[in-house]
This record gives structure tokens, C-alpha cells and sequence, in this order.
């Protein structure tokens, strides 16, 4: 009899997982989701509501592939973990037994008990039903305010836009995103949220929602003017964290995610956790204890298949790396740049002229060894950064190979030359661009 | 910049303005409608000269209505895209009943599914020959004055054909420069395939035949022949390259040294020119940069793209079929080559016409590639024919998979999956297949238009020539960049 490995979550964390446990063996292997039937995409929800996808198209594999794969998929929302009896319950009152649990749920919108934040209208933008809400509100809609300056609120009111639809965005802070990003590049996207004439509020908050006669949203009002402002859909962006609210009655240990080890092991020896959901007891390097993030529950469900697989690992992230679009504007990051340099760092930015495209390096004043770097409008070849990372390269090493690290598309304007000149001119060096090398990004060098 | 900053003050103090017209429905300003009009008004003259509305001027109504064409489109296009900021413009793709398959998609299927009917067996409806004593009427008498000032002759239905094919691949390319403006790649690539169609499918061969250097009729009175002119039309796509009349119609002592020079570069391209740069950059230098078909598919069939089948299913069916029909021409050029050094018209007892040339030409020349092909695009995507028919792709794809330094980079970890590359893939390859897991992508049928890495929102598509190394070009990593995982298996000491 196979081993029964289940897992709740079907997505990116969960559906990896599942991938690598069946490339690894022949155990039996149960993903259940109560939000979909196959995976698809989360990130690609926005695409769906623009037009540009259907919904079939974010899901990555085709519905035969599971059946094929031996992958049973389960439709069913978990209500409760029988820790002691290796059992799950169903809100349907069915039961199913495993072996092996893994719970990849990730995470749900932020509410902060706002007046209002239940109304019809207000809705948050995270899971599939989300997305049919927003479009059900979408219809005859005026105006959209969305509050919670982040990723998913920049999103949501590029899709509010692409319906030509009004957008209000509030933005507690003072400046757009301005915690993770340094000053230069949260006002290259203020000016870019307003090209898209979107009416940027920034540091406004929410102080409550108004109902009209049928328990629907009709207005928000911000608290730092006292106005109101007309809307018939509220969107609710102010981050999200895990869905772990069915798991709190069990006898596994929750903090504000899952705790778990760096074997993504649980308090229970049978049940694991991944992706969005789990909480790292300590915190691995600067990053946080919950990550929240596409590539972050990938490499944890490729980590644990190999637990489950007989073959113990620990997680053990590289070094950060992430990415996102703000409207029309590409933005991808990589090792550590913190929104203000520590005190041991030194900064360097250079920006275009058109201010959509920006570079930004991070070094250590004293050694001048690399430690991160921001790209806006331009991009970057991810296998070639990670390696100056991991062998802390000196940052005139990094700068004069730059044109290694050119990924936009060919024909493309190349800025190394500006950038080098800006950097020589500020630090009185005299460093030279080199030409692109195949065999030096390729590491064929030894 | 400046005014950025200057609404951003305005927008934040108390009384903002919601003066932004609402809801949803975006309308077409004044020049958007002007210019749009105009152009469904040059393609109305188009009409009624089909349906035999005789014009007092008819050089001058040509004239209006293809510049009305053409110009009316680009201001549009302009209009259109630079009232919004430069980036992907794929919004209500799959809303609007043309581009997802709708009412207007089956409405512009059916047209063009007949009018290629018309063109290759009915030219009579066109107006060919059709009014008394053989003069032409209709759609190809309204482009007899053009086609005179070219080459001093009355038009054909394949001087019309040629002429509304060129004219479409500039007015819809102009679209699709300022569409992807922002892409120095998609600008440089979509001028290359509006300047070869205009030159080498249109201009030269025109020039050509009134220098008579081909479509000629000499002082006797005798028709000298025709051959091909255009000089990227390659055998195999140009199927009847070494039928009897064609190579004849190259060695007339009229043409040279031309005709020979056609002849003898015919062979070059497909023997040495081809199998280099398809090595060198990929196919893509000829399928999307240079090919009349792909001219076609890139501008004209820009909309469509999206509706090409992602399914593993389809990519069997294309392997099968795509070698097939590469197969058929081989042995349908070799008979007719056999026939031609033979000096006979059958080869082991079977007529080479009945049993070769003509059921290639039906099947795949004129069925596959201009009636489903073309007349497909609003239904099946705007690649049909290059995907599952052009024998071209089929030879130039054995190099681009097995031996090129061309593939497309995935970046590393950075893929979310999203799906857009493989949507807006018009050859149906399913790109995210191969990027989610960090596996470069080389697959024979790739074309290069290198809009999988423009609608890649997190930069993670490349195209580019690297080196030609398997390890580097296709193998799949067995860890996906940025995990630190060490695959080996725990030793127990």
C-alpha cells in the first residue's frame, strides 16, 4: 500500500509539490482546493479581468494532466485537521485519511475592522471568486476606491482602468510603496500611476465605509480631509496573511502563519506546511519568517517533495530574488536593497532621462563587495546577478561586466555607457564597460 | 515630466476632479473616428468596384481608395495608441467578437474564405476577362490604370491579389509599429517585413517586367514567359521553382543574364543561405522577417495571434502534418526534376502533372496555404498555413532545432506562470511549458516575432543567438535558479 500524501492548497506551492513528489515516486497523492478545480495561475487573475486571457489560459497544465500524472484532485473546502486520527473533515461532513499532510492554503486579503469592510462592493483581490466579485461590481461602476498602496493595489487599479473605470488609490504612505522601495524609484511610479490618470491619494487612509439602503458600499470617507467620495466598489489591498483560520482548532502550532521548522515540518510529525501559509520560527538571513511570494512557496514545495521523497532537506532559499509590473513598468530586484541604506551600504542610482528606467546597485562602503540591485524598465539575466551575489563580487567587477547582465530585448538601447559615466563621475573611477561575454555568462569559464 | 509632478499636486489637495468620463465605454474622439471612417470608406470603393459600380476616373478612385486605406489606418493607429502611455496593449482582447472568435471573426472568415475560393478557381467573378471580348470588368478592370503604370498591361486577379496584399501588410503594419512602439525589436522587425513585401513581392518584380526582363512579349509578337522575381521566394514554399516552364522561363535568352541569376540564387538560398542563417539566427530571419506569408501573419494577422491552439494534441497533429506536406513537395520536385532531365512527363507509368504537380498545387498551394491559411485567421490564429502546411518552415525547423544558436533564454526563477507568453504565442507554443521550469526554449516551429517576451510581465523571455551547445541552449535544470536545494541524496555516514 502507497503512502497517501495529502495535500490542501492547489497553488503554486501545493501543485509543485505534488509535481516533484510524483517525479520522485509512485505514492498516492490527493490535492484538495475548494477554490478551483485545477490549478491555474493566481497572479494571472488581473489578465483574466483585462481581457487579455481567459481564465483557462492561466492554468498551466492541461486538465488531462493530472488524471495522467496520477495526481487526484479534490473540489471540497477542509473544515477541520484531526491531527490524532490522520484525518481531514470536509464542510460537507465527509472525512478522508492520510498518511502525510501537507498544508499549502496561502494567504487571504487583509481586513483591519474598518466600518464597512463586509458591505456588498468591498472585496479584496487575492482568490478567484475576488475576481467574479469584481467583475459582478464592475458593472455600472463609477468610481473604484482602492486602498492599500502595494503590489495588488497597483494591480487592481490597472484593471479598474482597463474598464475605463474611475480609480480613487489611497496610499497610507507618503509615497508609493515607499517601505520596500527607495525614494527615486516610489516617485518614478507616483508619476507613472497619474500618466495612467489614476487619482493617487498618498498618505490617505480609510477611515470608513458607507452603506446605502441595500447594504452596499456607496462611499468611503478619508479621514485626513473629511471627504467622501462616491464609489461603487472598494477595494481592499492592505496585504495579505495566511488562511489559517480552520487550522487554529487543531493541535498544530500557529503563530500568524503555520510554524515550522526548516524541514517545513510542523509541531505533528506527518504535517507540513508551504508557501504563503507557513511561518519560519527564525527568520532565515533578512528574510521575513512568513514569505508571501510566487517564487518563495515554489522552492518550498521542490524542498519538501524531497522531504516526503525519503530524501531530508532543508529549506534553504538562494539569494533573494523577486519581480512585479507596476502598469507598464517592469521592475525586478535582486539580493538586498533596503528602501533606506543600512549604514554600512552605499547606494548608487543612475535613471533615464525618460523616467521609466532606472538602475539602482547596493555595496558595502567598506569592501565594495555587491549586495543588491533594483532594475525599473530594464531587464536583467537573473543567472548572472545570483552568481555576483553568491561570489560577492566587487562592485566595479559588476559594473564593468554589466552588459553580462542585459536581458531587454535585442535591438534595445543599452545604457551601460551612461550608467559607468555616472558612476566614474560620482566616484572619480575610471571604470570600462565590457563587451558581452557568452562563455562568462554561461560560467563556461573555469 | 514636469506636468506629471503639476497634476499630482492638483490630484491630491481636497477637491480633486472626477471629471474622467465614465463609465466603462471608451469613445472614439473626433480623428479616431474620421480616420476610421476613411479607411472602411476606401475598402467600400474596393466593393463596389467588386460588385460593378463603374467609376467616371477610375485612376483617380484607385488612388483615393488606397490611400484612404492606408492613411486612414495610421492616423488611427497613431490616435489610438499615443493617447496611452507606451506598453502592451492587449486589453478586451478576448471581449471584442473580432479578435475571439465572435460573430465578426466567422462574418470575416467567411469573406475571406471566399474571396481566396474566387482567386484561385473562379477569377471570373473578380472581372477577369468577364466582359465582352475578353475585357476585363469589376475588381480587376478598377486596377487595370495601376497596373498599367507599372508594367503597361492590364491587370490579372494576381496583380489585385499582390497589390491589396501589399497594401494591407503597410496600413496594418503601421498599426503595429505604433502599437509596440516600445519595442525596438518588434519596430525594426515589422519595417524589415514591411520593406521586403513592398520591395522584393512588389516593387522589383514590377520593375522588372517593364524593363521586359520578364512577363515579356517580344517584337514578333511571342509571349516569352514568367518566372518568379520575388527574391526571397524560396523553393520550397515556392513549390513550382523546378516546373518545366518556370526553369525554361529562366533560360529564355531575352531575360539574361537575369533569369539565369534567379536560377542559380534560387538554388543558393535554399542549398547554402538558408541552412547558415537559420543556423546563425534561427528561422525567424526568414519567417518573420522577411517572408510574404509571414508579412501577412505579423501585420494583417496581428489580431489573431491569440487564437492558436496551445493543446499538446495540436503540436502532434503539426509534427505530422508540417513533415508530411515537406515530404510531398520533396517527392513531388523530385518527379517533376525526373521529368525534366528525362524529357518526359511520367515517372514510373503515372503522369507527373495528374499525380504530383496538380494535387500539390490544389491541396497544399492554393487550398492549404491561401483558403485555410488565410481564410482562417480570425478562427484558427494567423499562423495555420507556417505552422502546420509551409514545407520552408518544416526545413528551416530541423536546422533551428537541431543545430542553431537560437533559442529563446529563459530568465532564471523570475516565471510566475501567468500564460501570457504562451497565449499570445501565434505558432501555439505553449512557452510557459518550458519557462516555468527554467528550461530555455527550442522548438523547431518558433518563428521569432518575439511577442512571448514583450507580453512577459516580469521580463523572463529572450530571443537571442547564443552558442550553438546543447547544455547551454536546452537542457532542462533540475532546480529551478534561486533555491539553494542540494539534489544529492543524503549519504548515512
Amino acid at each position: 500500500m502507497q503512502e497517501h500524501i495529502v495535500i490542501i492548497g492547489n497553488g503554486i506551492s501545493g501543485i509543485t509539490c505534488a509535481r516533484h513528489i510524483r517525479k520522485n515516486s509512485d505514492k498516492k497523492i490527493t490535492v484538495i482546493s475548494g477554490e478551483t478545480e485545477f490549478f491555474f495561475s493566481r497572479t494571472a487573475l488581473m489578465y483574466v479581468y483585462m481581457g487579455h486571457q481567459k481564465f483557462e489560459h492561466t492554468q498551466p497544465y492541461e486538465n488531462w494532466f493530472w488524471k495522467k500524472n496520477r495526481i487526484n484532485l479534490l473540489k471540497k473546502y477542509v473544515s477541520e485537521i484531526k491531527t490524532d486520527e490522520n484525518a481531514l473533515v470536509f464542510q460537507d461532513g465527509n472525512t478522508l485519511q492520510y498518511d502525510k499532510l501537507i498544508i499549502a492554503v496561502g494567504s487571504k486579503p487583509n481586513k483591519f475592522g474598518w466600518t464597512g469592510q463586509d458591505l456588498d462592493g468591498v472585496m479584496g483581490m487575492y482568490h478567484k471568486q475576488d475576481l467574479e466579485k469584481i467583475e459582478e461590481y464592475s458593472q455600472n461602476c463609477k468610481r473604484a476606491v482602492i486602498v492599500g498602496g502595494g503590489l495588488i493595489g497597483i494591480e487592481m487599479a490597472e484593471m479598474l482602468r482597463s474598464r475605463n473605470i474611475p480609480v480613487t488609490f489611497l496610499v497610507r504612505e507618503n509615497s508609493f510603496w515607499n517601505g520596500v522601495l527607495p525614494k527615486e524609484e516610489s516617485e518614478m511610479i507616483n508619476r507613472h500611476i497619474l500618466e495612467h490618470h489614476i487619482d493617487l491619494r498618498l498618505g490617505m487612509n480609510l477611515k470608513e465605509i458607507l452603506a446605502d439602503e441595500n447594504g452596499k458600499a456607496r462611499a468611503v470617507i478619508i479621514p485626513e480631509t473629511g471627504e467622501e467620495i462616491p464609489c461603487d466598489l472598494v477595494g481592499l489591498t492592505v496585504g495579505v496573511s495566511p488562511n489559517i483560520d480552520f487550522i487554529k482548532s487543531s493541535n498544530i502550532e500557529v503563530n500568524r502563519g503555520v510554524l515550522v521548522d526548516r524541514c517545513l515540518q510542523t509541531n505533528i510529525k506527518n504535517v507540513y506546511a508551504i508557501g504563503d501559509c507557513a511561518e519560519q520560527h527564525q527568520a532565515i538571513g533578512s528574510r521575513r519568517n512568513i514569505e508571501a511570494v510566487w517564487y518563495t512557496g515554489r522552492m518550498m514545495g521542490e524542498t519538501l517533495a524531497q522531504t516526503i521523497c525519503d530524501n531530508p532537506k532543508e529549506y534553504k532559499p538562494g539569494n533573494w530574488f523577486n519581480s512585479a509590473k507596476f502598469l507598464d513598468i517592469e521592475y525586478q530586484t535582486y539580493g538586498w536593497v533596503w528602501a533606506k541604506p543600512k549604514p554600512e551600504e552605499t547606494h548608487f542610482y543612475w535613471e533615464h532621462k525618460s523616467g521609466k528606467k532606472s538602475i539602482r546597485l547596493v555595496y558595502n562602503t567598506q569592501t565594495n563587495v555587491f549586495l543588491g540591485m533594483n532594475v525599473f524598465g530594464i531587464r536583467v539575466r537573473h543567472e548572472v546577478v545570483d552568481r555576483w551575489l553568491t561570489e560577492q563580487q566587487h562592485v566595479y567587477n559588476v559594473l564593468s561586466q554589466l552588459k553580462d547582465a542585459n536581458f531587454d530585448p535585442e535591438f534595445y538601447e543599452q545604457y551601460e555607457f551612461e550608467i559607468l559615466a555616472k558612476f566614474n563621475h560620482d566616484n572619480n573611477t575610471n571604470i570600462k564597460v565590457q563587451k558581452t561575454n557568452w562563455k562568462r555568462i554561461l560560467n563556461l569559464i573555469k | 515630466m514636469e506636468t506629471h509632478l503639476k497634476s499630482y499636486k492638483i490630484m491630491n489637495t481636497k477637491h480633486s476632479s472626477y471629471a474622467i468620463s465614465n463609465p466603462h465605454k471608451i469613445d472614439l474622439d473626433g480623428v479616431q473616428k474620421a480616420s476610421f471612417g476613411s479607411a472602411i470608406l476606401g475598402v467600400l470603393f474596393l466593393a463596389a468596384a467588386f460588385l460593378g459600380v463603374q467609376f467616371p476616373d477610375t485612376r483617380i478612385v484607385l488612388a483615393i481608395s488606397l490611400s484612404l486605406i492606408i492613411v486612414g489606418t495610421a492616423i488611427y493607429a497613431r490616435r489610438t495608441y499615443l493617447l496611452q502611455p507606451e506598453g502592451i496593449k492587449n486589453n478586451h482582447v478576448w471581449f471584442n467578437p473580432l479578435t475571439s472568435r465572435g460573430v465578426w471573426a466567422w462574418v470575416l472568415s467567411i469573406i475571406l474564405t471566399s474571396f481566396y475560393i474566387v482567386l484561385y478557381w473562379f477569377p471570373k467573378y473578380l472581372g477577369l476577362q468577364a466582359g465582352t471580348s475578353g475585357k476585363n470588368t469589376g475588381l480587376v478592370v478598377f486596377f487595370d490604370p495601376l497596373s498599367n503604370l507599372l508594367h503597361g498591361k492590364d491587370a490579372n486577379q494576381w496583380f489585385v491579389y499582390g497589390t491589396l496584399y501589399t497594401v494591407l501588410i503597410v496600413a496594418l503594419g503601421i498599426k503595429f509599429i505604433y502599437k509596440y512602439r516600445h519595442n525596438k525589436y518588434q519596430v525594426v522587425r515589422t519595417s524589415v517585413v514591411m520593406g521586403s513585401q513592398v520591395l522584393f513581392a512588389y516593387v522589383i518584380p514590377e520593375i522588372l517586367a517593364t524593363l521586359n526582363l520578364n512577363d515579356a512579349t517580344n517584337t514578333q509578337g511571342k509571349y516569352l514567359g514568367w518566372y518568379d522575381t520575388d527574391l526571397k521566394n524560396v523553393w520550397p514554399l515556392d513549390y513550382d521553382f523546378f516546373s518545366k516552364w518556370h526553369l525554361d522561363a529562366m533560360q529564355v535568352p531575352d531575360y539574361q543574364p537575369l533569369g539565369m541569376t534567379y536560377l542559380i540564387w534560387g538554388i543558393v538560398l535554399f542549398l547554402v543561405v538558408t541552412p547558415f542563417l537559420s543556423y546563425l539566427v534561427g528561422k525567424r530571419w526568414y519567417c518573420s522577417w522577411i517572408c510574404g506569408c509571414g508579412g501577412l501573419a505579423e501585420t494583417a494577422g496581428d489580431s489573431f495571434r491569440q487564437l492558436s491552439s496551445k493543446k499538446l494534441s495540436s503540436w502532434k497533429l503539426e509534427r505530422w502534418m508540417i513533415h508530411l506536406v515537406m515530404v510531398f513537395v520533396f517527392v513531388m520536385t523530385a518527379a517533376t526534376l525526373y521529368g525534366y532531365f528525362a524529357n518526359t512527363g511520367t515517372i514510373f507509368g503515372l503522369s507527373i502533372y495528374t499525380y504530383f504537380q496538380k494535387p500539390y498545387g490544389f491541396l497544399i498551394g492554393a487550398a492549404f496555404s491561401g483558403v485555410v491559411g488565410v481564410g482562417f485567421y480570425p478562427l484558427l490564429g494567423n499562423r495555420v498555413w507556417c505552422r502546420f502546411g509551409c514545407p520552408m518552415a518544416g526545413y528551416m525547423g530541423l536546422f533551428q532545432r537541431f543545430k542553431s544558436k537560437f533559442r529563446i533564454t529563459t530568465n532564471g526563477g523570475q516565471c510566475i506562470s501567468c500564460g501570457n507568453c504562451s497565449t499570445y504565442c501565434e505558432q501555439g507554443i505553449d512557452v510557459r511549458f518550458y519557462a516555468q521550469k527554467g528550461q530555455n526554449i527550442v522548438r523547431s516551429s518558433c518563428v521569432g516575432c518575439g511577442v512571448c517576451s514583450a507580453v512577459c510581465p516580469r521580463g523572463v523571455l529572450k530571443l537571442e543567438n547564443g552558442l550553438n551547445d546543447d547544455a547551454t541552449r536546452y537542457i532542462e535544470p533540475e532546480v529551478i535558479l534561486g533555491n539553494d536545494i542540494d539534489l544529492m541524496k543524503y549519504t548515512k555516514k
